[in-house]
């Protein structure tokens, strides 16, 4: 049986489908089984996060409309045999699926695949409800801003009177130079505000622009912070200990990265 | 404040005194507070649906004791400063004899 994990966050554009694109491919790589369902019904993202836009044929309210087979609208993606997207509608609103219809469906996919992870959309309305139906475990996207962490314990609790106990905590954006000199609230300052578990962090990153930009999931980035950012946490979420990563080690230098970039490492 | 009329060095220089004056004037320490602050407020916040379910709990807890005149039973939260409170008034019509 598969686990069911709804990525969320209240405040909208803090990284939620970014994170789920980066774990859902990182959970692929390590070579499980996953769907990612887009519920961010009209305002569709994942697939082009995940450069899979061109292939969408059925979306998730035919799936709930009984108009086509779950199978048929479930897109495969490029690279990973076991990454799966079953995209949202863009042309229909949030009211086409209700959260009955959204339990139904994680109950079916548990059936098949090892994660299920619902990619939420921003506010605490219907589209919120139907993203958290079907969840057993949730994870909290934040970034070390004041409305963002307001929005974010605000989110906890609903996800608590839910049901959904124990919420981890994702801190995006994070920028070590600022937080270093008092700029930026710290890791410890969030925890300690919002008093849950931290599930990882993740630098502020222009390689997360680039990657987007063509399609690609930075999780799969060697040489990359916020690749192994995400690659920790998805170890975190495959049970491993890892420890948190360290963003005050030297930052890229300028030789380093013209390495990389004519690809020398 | 024209900061943007200052010169790289300038601005270092700046953040060089607003260091030495500490702690106060870094900026996350006044989004800390903020943020604490306004999350008392947040968190004192009951939603219409778990209030209607507390005060059907409370009418059924309280009947076995006395007789409640439940259409004008008042529950709210009271967040004033920075404590939070929950007050109830609840009008009784009689008690019960066989209470216990
Ligand atoms: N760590 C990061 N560094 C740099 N850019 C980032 C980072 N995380 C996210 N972004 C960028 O921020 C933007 C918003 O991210 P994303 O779409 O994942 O947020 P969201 O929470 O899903 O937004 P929405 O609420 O609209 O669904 C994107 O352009 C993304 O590339
Ligand atoms: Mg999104």
């Amino acid at each position: 049986m598969g686990q069911v994990l709804v990525v969320t966050s209240g405040k909208g554009g803090v990284g939620k489908t970014t994170t789920t694109a980066n774990i859902g491919t990182g959970l692929a790589a390590a070579g499980h089984k996953v769907v990612l369902i887009d519920t961010d019904i009209g305002l569709r993202n994942l697939d082009v996060v995940l450069g899979l836009e061109n292939r969408i044929v059925f979306d998730i309210v035919d799936v709930v409309n009984g108009n086509c087979r779950l199978r048929q609208a479930l897109i495969r993606d490029k690279r990973f045999e076991g990454l799966h997207l079953l995209p949202a509608a863009q042309t229909k609103d949030k009211t086409a699926v209700n959260p009955e219809q959204m339990l139904k469906l994680s109950a079916e996919l548990k059936k098949e695949f090892d994660y299920i992870i619902i990619d939420c959309p921003a506010g605490i309305e219907q589209g919120f409800r139907n993203a958290i139906a079907g969840a057993e475990k949730a994870i909290v996207v934040t970034t070390p801003e004041v409305s963002a962490v307001r929005d974010a314990d605000r989110i906890i609790g609903l996800l608590e009177a839910a049901d959904l106990r124990e919420p981890k905590l994702i801190i995006n954006r994070i920028r070590p130079k600022m937080v270093r000199q008092g700029d930026m609230m710290s890791i410890d300052d969030i925890i300690d505000i919002l008093a849950v578990d931290l599930l990882g962090i993740i630098p502020e990153d222009d390689m997360i622009v680039v990657t987007t930009n063509r399609g690609e999931a930075v999780v799969l980035d060697q040489n990359t912070r916020s690749g192994q950012a995400y690659r920790n946490i998805v170890r975190r979420i495959l049970g491993e200990e890892v420890p948190i990563i360290n963003l005050d080690e030297e930052e890229e230098g300028f030789f380093k990265k013209l390495r990389r970039i004519i690809g020398l490492k | 404040m024209g900061l943007s009329k200052l010169g790289e060095g300038e601005t270092d220089l700046l953040d060089f005194i607003t260091k030495l004056f500490g702690k106060e004037y870094k900026s996350k320490n006044i989004a800390k507070e903020r943020l604490k602050l306004v999350l008392v407020h947040d968190r004192a916040s009951i939603s219409p649906q778990m209030l209607e379910s507390l005060k059907l709990d409370l009418i059924k807890v309280i009947s076995n004791y006395m007789v409640i005149d439940d259409e004008n039973l008042e529950v709210s939260l009271d967040s004033s400063g920075n404590t939070v409170a929950l007050v109830a008034n609840i009008p009784v019509k009689g008690m019960k004899r066989t209470a216990g």
